[in-house]
Protein backbone atom coordinates (compact mmCIF):
# COMPACT_ATOMS: atom_id res chain seq x y z
CA UNK A 1 0.00 0.00 0.00
CA UNK A 2 1.48 3.29 -1.01
CA UNK A 3 2.19 5.58 1.95
CA UNK A 4 -0.39 8.46 2.91
CA UNK A 5 1.12 11.92 3.90
CA UNK A 6 -0.97 14.78 4.55
CA UNK A 7 0.27 18.04 3.15
CA UNK A 8 -1.42 21.18 4.84
CA UNK A 9 -3.05 23.97 2.15
CA UNK A 10 -3.55 26.89 3.51
CA UNK A 11 -5.28 29.18 5.56
CA UNK A 12 -3.08 31.29 3.44
CA UNK A 13 -1.58 30.48 0.26
CA UNK A 14 -1.21 32.57 -3.27
CA UNK A 15 -4.27 32.03 -4.54
CA UNK A 16 -6.34 32.50 -1.59
CA UNK A 17 -6.71 35.65 -0.49
CA UNK A 18 -8.87 34.98 2.70
CA UNK A 19 -7.89 31.78 4.99
CA UNK A 20 -9.31 28.49 4.80
CA UNK A 21 -6.97 25.09 5.31
CA UNK A 22 -7.46 22.10 3.93
CA UNK A 23 -5.44 19.22 4.86
CA UNK A 24 -4.67 17.04 1.72
CA UNK A 25 -4.08 12.87 2.53
CA UNK A 26 -2.10 12.33 -0.56
CA UNK A 27 -0.81 8.83 -1.97
CA UNK A 28 2.27 10.18 -4.13
CA UNK A 29 1.17 13.10 -6.48
CA UNK A 30 -2.51 12.23 -6.46
CA UNK A 31 -5.13 13.32 -3.10
CA UNK A 32 -7.24 10.50 -1.66
CA UNK A 33 -8.88 13.00 0.71
CA UNK A 34 -9.43 16.44 1.77
CA UNK A 35 -10.86 17.79 5.39
CA UNK A 36 -11.36 21.41 5.50
CA UNK A 37 -11.67 23.91 8.29
CA UNK A 38 -12.84 27.30 8.54
CA UNK A 39 -13.43 29.58 11.48
CA UNK A 40 -9.78 31.76 11.31
CA UNK A 41 -11.88 35.13 11.15
CA UNK A 42 -15.21 34.21 11.91
CA UNK A 43 -17.09 37.67 12.94
CA UNK A 44 -20.55 36.46 14.23
CA UNK A 45 -22.17 39.03 12.72
CA UNK A 46 -25.02 37.42 13.19
CA UNK A 47 -25.11 37.97 16.81
CA UNK A 48 -25.19 41.31 16.33
CA UNK A 49 -29.00 41.43 15.55
CA UNK A 50 -29.10 41.83 19.66
CA UNK A 51 -27.52 44.98 19.47
CA UNK A 52 -28.86 46.68 16.10
CA UNK A 53 -32.40 47.75 15.48
CA UNK A 54 -33.69 45.66 12.09
CA UNK A 55 -33.44 48.99 10.32
CA UNK A 56 -30.07 49.45 11.18
CA UNK A 57 -28.89 45.82 10.60
CA UNK A 58 -28.85 46.51 7.01
CA UNK A 59 -25.36 48.03 7.33
CA UNK A 60 -24.36 45.20 9.31
CA UNK A 61 -26.01 42.37 6.53
CA UNK A 62 -24.62 44.44 3.92
CA UNK A 63 -20.75 44.02 5.14
CA UNK A 64 -20.97 40.43 5.47
CA UNK A 65 -19.23 40.78 2.05
CA UNK A 66 -17.16 42.82 0.25
CA UNK A 67 -18.14 41.64 -3.38
CA UNK A 68 -21.71 41.00 -3.49
CA UNK A 69 -22.38 43.53 -0.45
CA UNK A 70 -25.60 44.79 -2.40
CA UNK A 71 -27.40 41.36 -2.38
CA UNK A 72 -27.09 40.43 1.34
CA UNK A 73 -28.45 44.05 1.75
CA UNK A 74 -31.16 43.40 -0.67
CA UNK A 75 -32.08 40.05 0.53
CA UNK A 76 -32.08 41.41 4.42
CA UNK A 77 -34.55 43.79 3.57
CA UNK A 78 -37.14 41.27 1.22
CA UNK A 79 -36.98 39.20 4.16
CA UNK A 80 -37.98 41.86 6.54
CA UNK A 81 -40.60 43.04 4.13
CA UNK A 82 -42.24 39.30 3.82
CA UNK A 83 -42.28 39.01 7.56
CA UNK A 84 -43.93 42.72 8.04
CA UNK A 85 -46.22 42.72 4.34
CA UNK A 86 -44.37 45.44 3.14
CA UNK A 87 -45.55 46.41 -0.14
CA UNK A 88 -42.37 47.71 -2.00
CA UNK A 89 -42.83 50.07 -4.73
CA UNK A 90 -42.12 48.89 -8.22
CA UNK A 91 -39.63 51.30 -9.39
CA UNK A 92 -37.49 50.02 -6.41
CA UNK A 93 -37.75 46.68 -7.14
CA UNK A 94 -35.93 47.46 -10.14
CA UNK A 95 -33.37 49.59 -9.07
CA UNK A 96 -32.67 46.57 -6.76
CA UNK A 97 -32.33 43.90 -9.37
CA UNK A 98 -30.24 46.48 -11.88
CA UNK A 99 -28.06 46.74 -8.52
CA UNK A 100 -27.79 43.20 -8.16
CA UNK A 101 -26.96 42.49 -11.73
CA UNK A 102 -24.07 45.18 -11.97
CA UNK A 103 -22.99 43.50 -8.55
CA UNK A 104 -22.87 39.66 -10.34
CA UNK A 105 -20.84 41.57 -13.47
CA UNK A 106 -18.43 42.79 -10.77
CA UNK A 107 -18.34 39.79 -9.29
CA UNK A 108 -17.82 37.17 -11.68
CA UNK A 109 -15.26 39.92 -13.61
CA UNK A 110 -13.57 39.97 -10.19
CA UNK A 111 -13.30 35.83 -10.06
CA UNK A 112 -12.71 35.26 -13.91
CA UNK A 113 -9.17 37.82 -13.43
CA UNK A 114 -8.26 35.86 -10.39
CA UNK A 115 -8.48 32.39 -11.94
CA UNK A 116 -6.48 33.67 -14.90
CA UNK A 117 -3.94 34.85 -12.39
CA UNK A 118 -4.16 31.25 -10.80
CA UNK A 119 -3.64 29.01 -14.09
CA UNK A 120 -1.02 31.67 -14.94
CA UNK A 121 -2.44 33.55 -17.98
CA UNK A 122 -1.56 37.36 -15.69
CA UNK A 123 -2.30 39.61 -19.15
CA UNK A 124 -5.97 37.87 -18.84
CA UNK A 125 -6.56 38.69 -15.15
CA UNK A 126 -5.24 42.80 -15.90
CA UNK A 127 -7.79 42.50 -18.96
CA UNK A 128 -11.24 41.09 -16.92
CA UNK A 129 -10.13 43.11 -13.30
CA UNK A 130 -9.99 46.10 -16.36
CA UNK A 131 -13.54 45.86 -17.27
CA UNK A 132 -14.55 45.76 -14.05
CA UNK A 133 -13.69 48.85 -13.35
CA UNK A 134 -16.25 50.18 -15.79
CA UNK A 135 -19.16 48.16 -13.40
CA UNK A 136 -17.50 49.44 -10.49
CA UNK A 137 -17.74 53.03 -11.55
CA UNK A 138 -21.45 52.56 -12.93
CA UNK A 139 -21.84 51.24 -9.30
CA UNK A 140 -19.92 54.54 -7.73
CA UNK A 141 -22.13 57.05 -10.26
CA UNK A 142 -25.54 55.96 -9.08
CA UNK A 143 -25.28 54.49 -5.63
CA UNK A 144 -21.95 56.87 -4.24
CA UNK A 145 -20.26 53.64 -3.50
CA UNK A 146 -17.77 51.21 -5.33
CA UNK A 147 -17.83 48.69 -2.83
CA UNK A 148 -20.08 48.75 -0.15
CA UNK A 149 -23.36 50.58 -1.98
CA UNK A 150 -25.92 51.38 1.07
CA UNK A 151 -29.14 51.68 -1.26
CA UNK A 152 -30.95 49.10 0.12
CA UNK A 153 -33.51 49.76 3.46
CA UNK A 154 -36.52 48.04 4.39
CA UNK A 155 -39.22 49.37 2.38
CA UNK A 156 -37.17 50.23 -0.54
CA UNK A 157 -34.25 52.00 -1.75
CA UNK A 158 -32.33 55.11 -0.66
CA UNK A 159 -31.18 56.66 -4.18
CA UNK A 160 -32.81 56.44 -7.29
CA UNK A 161 -31.48 56.26 -10.92
CA UNK A 162 -32.39 59.28 -13.47
CA UNK A 163 -34.37 58.57 -16.50
CA UNK A 164 -31.27 60.07 -18.32
CA UNK A 165 -28.71 58.05 -16.84
CA UNK A 166 -31.12 55.26 -17.25
CA UNK A 167 -31.70 56.07 -21.14
CA UNK A 168 -27.46 56.05 -21.48
CA UNK A 169 -27.31 52.91 -19.90
CA UNK A 170 -28.33 50.90 -23.29
CA UNK A 171 -25.17 52.46 -24.97
CA UNK A 172 -22.92 51.94 -21.73
CA UNK A 173 -23.90 48.28 -21.95
CA UNK A 174 -23.52 47.67 -25.49
CA UNK A 175 -19.89 49.00 -24.64
CA UNK A 176 -19.60 46.36 -22.11
CA UNK A 177 -20.77 43.65 -23.86
CA UNK A 178 -18.22 44.40 -26.48
CA UNK A 179 -15.43 44.23 -23.85
CA UNK A 180 -16.74 41.17 -22.08
CA UNK A 181 -16.99 38.86 -25.31
CA UNK A 182 -13.70 39.25 -26.82
CA UNK A 183 -12.57 38.44 -22.77
CA UNK A 184 -14.51 35.40 -22.62
CA UNK A 185 -13.43 34.32 -25.93
CA UNK A 186 -10.26 33.87 -24.34
CA UNK A 187 -11.65 31.94 -21.72
CA UNK A 188 -13.94 30.08 -23.30
CA UNK A 189 -12.00 29.31 -26.79
CA UNK A 190 -7.89 29.52 -25.81
CA UNK A 191 -6.89 25.82 -26.07
CA UNK A 192 -4.19 26.58 -23.14
CA UNK A 193 -6.78 27.86 -20.79
CA UNK A 194 -8.75 25.00 -22.10
CA UNK A 195 -6.15 22.23 -21.45
CA UNK A 196 -5.69 23.85 -18.05
CA UNK A 197 -9.47 23.41 -16.70
CA UNK A 198 -10.98 20.34 -18.97
CA UNK A 199 -11.65 17.02 -16.94
CA UNK A 200 -9.69 18.92 -13.78
CA UNK A 201 -12.28 18.96 -10.38
CA UNK A 202 -15.15 16.82 -12.11
CA UNK A 203 -18.35 16.44 -10.06
CA UNK A 204 -21.44 14.76 -11.63
CA UNK A 205 -24.24 16.52 -11.96
CA UNK A 206 -25.83 13.47 -9.21
CA UNK A 207 -23.19 14.54 -7.03
CA UNK A 208 -23.80 18.05 -7.18
CA UNK A 209 -27.04 18.05 -6.46
CA UNK A 210 -26.89 15.95 -3.82
CA UNK A 211 -23.91 17.56 -1.94
CA UNK A 212 -25.76 20.87 -1.98
CA UNK A 213 -23.87 22.07 -5.23
CA UNK A 214 -25.15 26.00 -5.98
CA UNK A 215 -24.64 28.43 -7.78
CA UNK A 216 -22.20 28.07 -11.07
CA UNK A 217 -20.67 25.27 -9.09
CA UNK A 218 -24.06 23.63 -9.71
CA UNK A 219 -25.27 24.89 -12.85
CA UNK A 220 -21.41 23.73 -14.32
CA UNK A 221 -22.50 19.98 -13.94
CA UNK A 222 -26.02 20.67 -15.12
CA UNK A 223 -27.84 21.11 -12.20
CA UNK A 224 -30.40 23.99 -13.28
CA UNK A 225 -30.89 26.07 -10.49
CA UNK A 226 -31.17 29.60 -9.99
CA UNK A 227 -33.50 31.56 -7.69
CA UNK A 228 -34.02 34.47 -9.47
CA UNK A 229 -36.48 31.99 -11.47
CA UNK A 230 -38.10 32.10 -7.89
CA UNK A 231 -39.17 35.48 -8.79
CA UNK A 232 -38.21 37.33 -5.97
CA UNK A 233 -38.04 40.83 -6.66
CA UNK A 234 -38.86 42.26 -10.01
CA UNK A 235 -37.49 39.02 -11.30
CA UNK A 236 -41.09 37.75 -12.22
CA UNK A 237 -41.56 40.27 -14.55
CA UNK A 238 -38.44 39.67 -16.87
CA UNK A 239 -37.08 36.91 -18.57
CA UNK A 240 -34.01 35.09 -16.98
CA UNK A 241 -32.36 32.73 -18.85
CA UNK A 242 -30.37 29.78 -16.62
CA UNK A 243 -26.96 29.27 -18.35
CA UNK A 244 -25.72 25.43 -17.59
CA UNK A 245 -22.95 23.36 -18.47
CA UNK A 246 -22.80 19.72 -18.37
CA UNK A 247 -19.29 18.72 -17.63
CA UNK A 248 -18.52 19.35 -14.24
CA UNK A 249 -15.09 20.39 -13.97
CA UNK A 250 -13.42 23.80 -13.59
CA UNK A 251 -13.70 24.36 -17.74
CA UNK A 252 -17.98 24.04 -17.25
CA UNK A 253 -17.54 26.09 -14.17
CA UNK A 254 -15.70 28.59 -15.44
CA UNK A 255 -17.26 28.54 -18.75
CA UNK A 256 -20.91 29.22 -16.61
CA UNK A 257 -20.12 32.43 -15.13
CA UNK A 258 -18.45 33.85 -18.94
CA UNK A 259 -21.60 32.92 -20.20
CA UNK A 260 -23.65 34.80 -17.21
CA UNK A 261 -22.31 38.11 -17.50
CA UNK A 262 -23.89 38.48 -20.93
CA UNK A 263 -27.46 37.23 -19.03
CA UNK A 264 -26.53 39.89 -16.30
CA UNK A 265 -26.45 43.05 -18.89
CA UNK A 266 -29.65 41.27 -20.82
CA UNK A 267 -31.40 41.26 -17.52
CA UNK A 268 -30.31 44.89 -16.80
CA UNK A 269 -31.53 45.71 -19.89
CA UNK A 270 -34.92 44.48 -19.50
CA UNK A 271 -35.11 46.46 -16.12
CA UNK A 272 -34.27 49.65 -17.86
CA UNK A 273 -37.24 49.24 -20.68
CA UNK A 274 -39.87 47.84 -17.80
CA UNK A 275 -39.08 50.01 -14.75
CA UNK A 276 -41.90 52.05 -14.08
CA UNK A 277 -41.61 55.98 -12.85
CA UNK A 278 -42.72 56.80 -9.01
CA UNK A 279 -41.84 56.48 -5.54
CA UNK A 280 -38.74 54.14 -4.49
CA UNK A 281 -39.55 53.78 -0.89
CA UNK A 282 -42.65 53.36 1.74
CA UNK A 283 -42.98 54.65 5.43
CA UNK A 284 -41.80 51.07 7.67
CA UNK A 285 -44.04 51.50 11.21
CA UNK A 286 -44.21 48.66 13.52
CA UNK A 287 -41.69 45.98 13.95
CA UNK A 288 -41.46 42.46 12.38
CA UNK A 289 -42.94 39.65 14.23
CA UNK A 290 -42.57 36.65 12.49
CA UNK A 291 -40.13 34.51 10.87
CA UNK A 292 -39.13 33.57 6.77
CA UNK A 293 -36.59 32.25 4.75
CA UNK A 294 -35.47 35.20 2.68
CA UNK A 295 -33.62 33.15 -0.41
CA UNK A 296 -31.80 34.69 -3.68
CA UNK A 297 -29.22 34.00 -6.28
CA UNK A 298 -25.81 35.89 -5.28
CA UNK A 299 -22.79 35.99 -7.62
CA UNK A 300 -21.88 32.38 -6.13
CA UNK A 301 -25.32 30.97 -5.63
CA UNK A 302 -28.44 30.25 -3.50
CA UNK A 303 -28.14 32.92 -0.14
CA UNK A 304 -30.64 32.30 2.57
CA UNK A 305 -31.22 34.64 4.89
CA UNK A 306 -33.67 32.99 7.64
CA UNK A 307 -34.93 36.42 9.98
CA UNK A 308 -36.47 35.95 13.02
CA UNK A 309 -38.38 38.98 14.90
CA UNK A 310 -40.58 38.51 18.20
CA UNK A 311 -42.45 42.12 17.62
CA UNK A 312 -39.64 44.17 19.45
CA UNK A 313 -36.99 46.47 17.46
CA UNK A 314 -34.58 43.62 17.77
CA UNK A 315 -34.23 39.97 16.09
CA UNK A 316 -34.65 37.66 17.57
CA UNK A 317 -32.08 35.79 14.99
CA UNK A 318 -30.47 36.24 11.70
CA UNK A 319 -29.59 33.25 10.07
CA UNK A 320 -27.36 33.86 6.87
CA UNK A 321 -26.35 30.88 4.85
CA UNK A 322 -23.57 31.35 1.87
CA UNK A 323 -23.19 29.85 -1.05
CA UNK A 324 -19.53 29.13 0.10
CA UNK A 325 -20.26 27.51 2.80
CA UNK A 326 -22.88 25.06 1.04
CA UNK A 327 -20.00 24.52 -1.60
CA UNK A 328 -17.51 23.22 0.90
CA UNK A 329 -18.65 19.81 0.55
CA UNK A 330 -18.95 19.41 -3.11
CA UNK A 331 -15.46 20.93 -2.81
CA UNK A 332 -14.34 17.99 -1.01
CA UNK A 333 -15.74 15.42 -3.01
CA UNK A 334 -13.77 17.55 -6.40
CA UNK A 335 -10.34 17.11 -4.82
CA UNK A 336 -10.60 13.31 -4.10
CA UNK A 337 -8.67 11.58 -7.02
CA UNK A 338 -7.32 15.13 -8.31
CA UNK A 339 -3.57 15.78 -8.72
CA UNK A 340 -2.00 18.23 -6.18
CA UNK A 341 -0.82 20.75 -8.48
CA UNK A 342 -4.59 20.97 -9.35
CA UNK A 343 -5.91 21.73 -6.17
CA UNK A 344 -5.52 25.74 -5.91
CA UNK A 345 -7.16 25.80 -9.78
CA UNK A 346 -10.12 23.18 -8.66
CA UNK A 347 -10.57 25.64 -4.80
CA UNK A 348 -11.10 28.47 -6.73
CA UNK A 349 -13.10 26.98 -9.26
CA UNK A 350 -16.27 27.52 -6.48
CA UNK A 351 -15.31 30.77 -6.14
CA UNK A 352 -14.68 30.80 -2.37
CA UNK A 353 -16.01 33.83 -0.31
CA UNK A 354 -14.64 33.29 3.41
CA UNK A 355 -15.73 36.45 3.85
CA UNK A 356 -19.10 35.68 3.70
CA UNK A 357 -18.89 32.11 5.28
CA UNK A 358 -17.19 33.45 8.37
CA UNK A 359 -19.63 36.09 8.89
CA UNK B 1 -44.00 40.32 -6.04
CA UNK B 2 -43.97 36.37 -6.37
CA UNK B 3 -41.87 34.62 -3.88
CA UNK B 4 -40.70 31.03 -3.34
CA UNK B 5 -43.61 29.25 -1.09
CA UNK B 6 -42.23 27.67 2.49
CA UNK B 7 -43.75 24.72 4.64
CA UNK B 8 -42.74 25.07 8.39
CA UNK B 9 -43.22 21.90 10.42
CA UNK B 10 -42.73 21.19 14.01
CA UNK B 11 -41.95 17.45 14.73
CA UNK B 12 -40.29 15.82 17.69
CA UNK B 13 -36.56 14.50 17.45
CA UNK B 14 -37.30 10.79 17.99
CA UNK B 15 -39.42 11.73 13.73
CA UNK B 16 -36.59 13.47 12.20
CA UNK B 17 -34.67 10.33 11.10
CA UNK B 18 -38.29 9.08 9.30
CA UNK B 19 -39.16 12.86 8.10
CA UNK B 20 -35.66 13.65 6.62
CA UNK B 21 -35.62 10.34 5.07
CA UNK B 22 -38.90 11.01 3.61
CA UNK B 23 -37.50 14.02 1.81
CA UNK B 24 -34.48 12.00 0.51
CA UNK B 25 -36.45 9.74 -1.28
CA UNK B 26 -38.17 12.10 -3.16
CA UNK B 27 -35.21 13.89 -4.34
CA UNK B 28 -35.57 17.16 -2.24
CA UNK B 29 -32.30 18.92 -1.64
CA UNK B 30 -30.60 19.56 1.75
CA UNK B 31 -30.19 23.92 1.56
CA UNK B 32 -29.53 24.30 5.38
CA UNK B 33 -30.00 23.45 8.85
CA UNK B 34 -29.74 26.56 11.41
CA UNK B 35 -30.45 26.86 15.35
CA UNK B 36 -31.88 29.52 16.94
CA UNK B 37 -31.81 29.76 20.61
CA UNK B 38 -35.71 30.86 21.96
CA UNK B 39 -35.67 30.87 25.67
CA UNK B 40 -34.18 27.85 27.06
CA UNK B 41 -34.77 25.69 23.94
CA UNK B 42 -33.24 25.24 20.61
CA UNK B 43 -34.96 25.19 17.70
CA UNK B 44 -33.33 23.87 14.96
CA UNK B 45 -34.62 24.00 11.36
CA UNK B 46 -33.73 21.60 8.34
CA UNK B 47 -34.73 23.23 4.93
CA UNK B 48 -35.58 21.24 2.04
CA UNK B 49 -35.66 22.50 -1.66
CA UNK B 50 -37.53 20.75 -4.41
CA UNK B 51 -38.11 23.07 -7.77
CA UNK B 52 -38.31 26.21 -5.70
CA UNK B 53 -40.72 25.61 -2.74
CA UNK B 54 -39.06 25.33 0.89
CA UNK B 55 -39.83 22.62 3.02
CA UNK B 56 -39.09 22.87 6.70
CA UNK B 57 -38.70 20.64 9.34
CA UNK B 58 -38.38 21.89 12.97
CA UNK B 59 -37.39 19.99 16.03
CA UNK B 60 -36.89 22.26 19.56
CA UNK B 61 -34.79 20.72 22.22
CA UNK B 62 -33.64 21.55 25.62
CA UNK B 63 -29.64 22.07 25.56
CA UNK B 64 -28.84 18.88 26.94
CA UNK B 65 -30.47 16.76 24.21
CA UNK B 66 -28.56 14.64 22.26
CA UNK B 67 -29.94 15.11 18.02
CA UNK B 68 -29.15 12.35 15.29
CA UNK B 69 -26.93 13.25 12.88
CA UNK B 70 -28.44 13.36 9.05
CA UNK B 71 -25.34 12.70 7.41
CA UNK B 72 -25.74 9.15 6.49
CA UNK B 73 -29.02 10.33 4.10
CA UNK B 74 -27.40 14.12 3.08
CA UNK B 75 -23.90 13.66 3.34
CA UNK B 76 -23.03 17.63 3.24
CA UNK B 77 -24.83 18.19 6.27
CA UNK B 78 -21.70 17.85 8.59
CA UNK B 79 -20.82 21.27 7.50
CA UNK B 80 -24.21 22.18 9.44
CA UNK B 81 -24.33 19.92 12.13
CA UNK B 82 -20.81 20.72 13.03
CA UNK B 83 -21.35 24.63 12.70
CA UNK B 84 -24.06 24.16 15.43
CA UNK B 85 -22.12 22.37 17.52
CA UNK B 86 -19.49 24.68 17.52
CA UNK B 87 -21.76 27.82 18.11
CA UNK B 88 -24.15 26.58 19.91
CA UNK B 89 -22.66 23.20 21.77
CA UNK B 90 -25.55 21.30 20.41
CA UNK B 91 -24.67 17.60 20.61
CA UNK B 92 -24.84 15.61 17.43
CA UNK B 93 -24.79 11.95 17.15
CA UNK B 94 -23.32 9.80 14.64
CA UNK B 95 -21.78 12.73 12.30
CA UNK B 96 -20.01 11.71 9.04
CA UNK B 97 -17.14 14.12 9.81
CA UNK B 98 -17.00 15.09 13.48
CA UNK B 99 -14.52 17.90 13.87
CA UNK B 100 -15.01 17.76 17.53
CA UNK B 101 -15.79 21.29 17.76
CA UNK B 102 -12.64 23.02 15.54
CA UNK B 103 -14.91 23.24 12.16
CA UNK B 104 -15.05 27.32 13.40
CA UNK B 105 -12.22 28.60 15.75
CA UNK B 106 -14.29 30.79 18.39
CA UNK B 107 -12.58 32.93 21.06
CA UNK B 108 -15.34 32.32 23.29
CA UNK B 109 -17.13 28.33 23.42
CA UNK B 110 -20.59 28.47 22.06
CA UNK B 111 -20.59 32.07 21.77
CA UNK B 112 -24.78 31.44 20.16
CA UNK B 113 -25.55 29.92 23.69
CA UNK B 114 -24.98 32.55 25.55
CA UNK B 115 -28.45 34.46 26.72
CA UNK B 116 -28.91 37.71 24.51
CA UNK B 117 -27.85 41.29 25.20
CA UNK B 118 -30.07 43.38 27.16
CA UNK B 119 -29.74 46.51 25.07
CA UNK B 120 -30.66 49.48 27.45
CA UNK B 121 -33.40 52.77 26.45
CA UNK B 122 -31.02 55.02 24.21
CA UNK B 123 -30.32 52.02 22.20
CA UNK B 124 -27.04 51.11 24.38
CA UNK B 125 -26.04 47.54 24.94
Amino acid sequence: MTKQIIVPFGPQHPVLPEPIHIDLVLEDERVVDAIPSIGYIHRGFEKLVEKREFTEYVYIAERTCGICSFIHGATYCQGIEQIMNIDVPERAQYLRVIWSEFSRLHSHLLWLGLFADAFGFENLFMGAWKTREKVLDFMEETTGGRVIQGTSKVGGVRRDISSERLDRMTKDLDDLDREMKELTDVFLHDDSVRHRLRNVGTISRNDAYHLGAVGPTARGSGVAIDLRKSGYGAYDRLNVQVVTDSCGDCYSRCAVRAKELFTSTDLIRQAVKKIPEGPIDVKVTGAPDGEYFMRAEQPRGELVHYLKGNGSKFLVRSRIRTPTLTNIPPLIKMLQGCELADVPVIVLSIDPCISCTER
Amino acid sequence: MTMDKQTITAIEVGKLIGSVERFRNEGYRLVQIGCTKVGDLYEINYCFDKDYHLDVVRIAIPAETEVPSISGMYWNAFIYENEMHDLFGIQVRGMNIDFKGTLIRTAEKFPFSKPPVTVTKGGKP
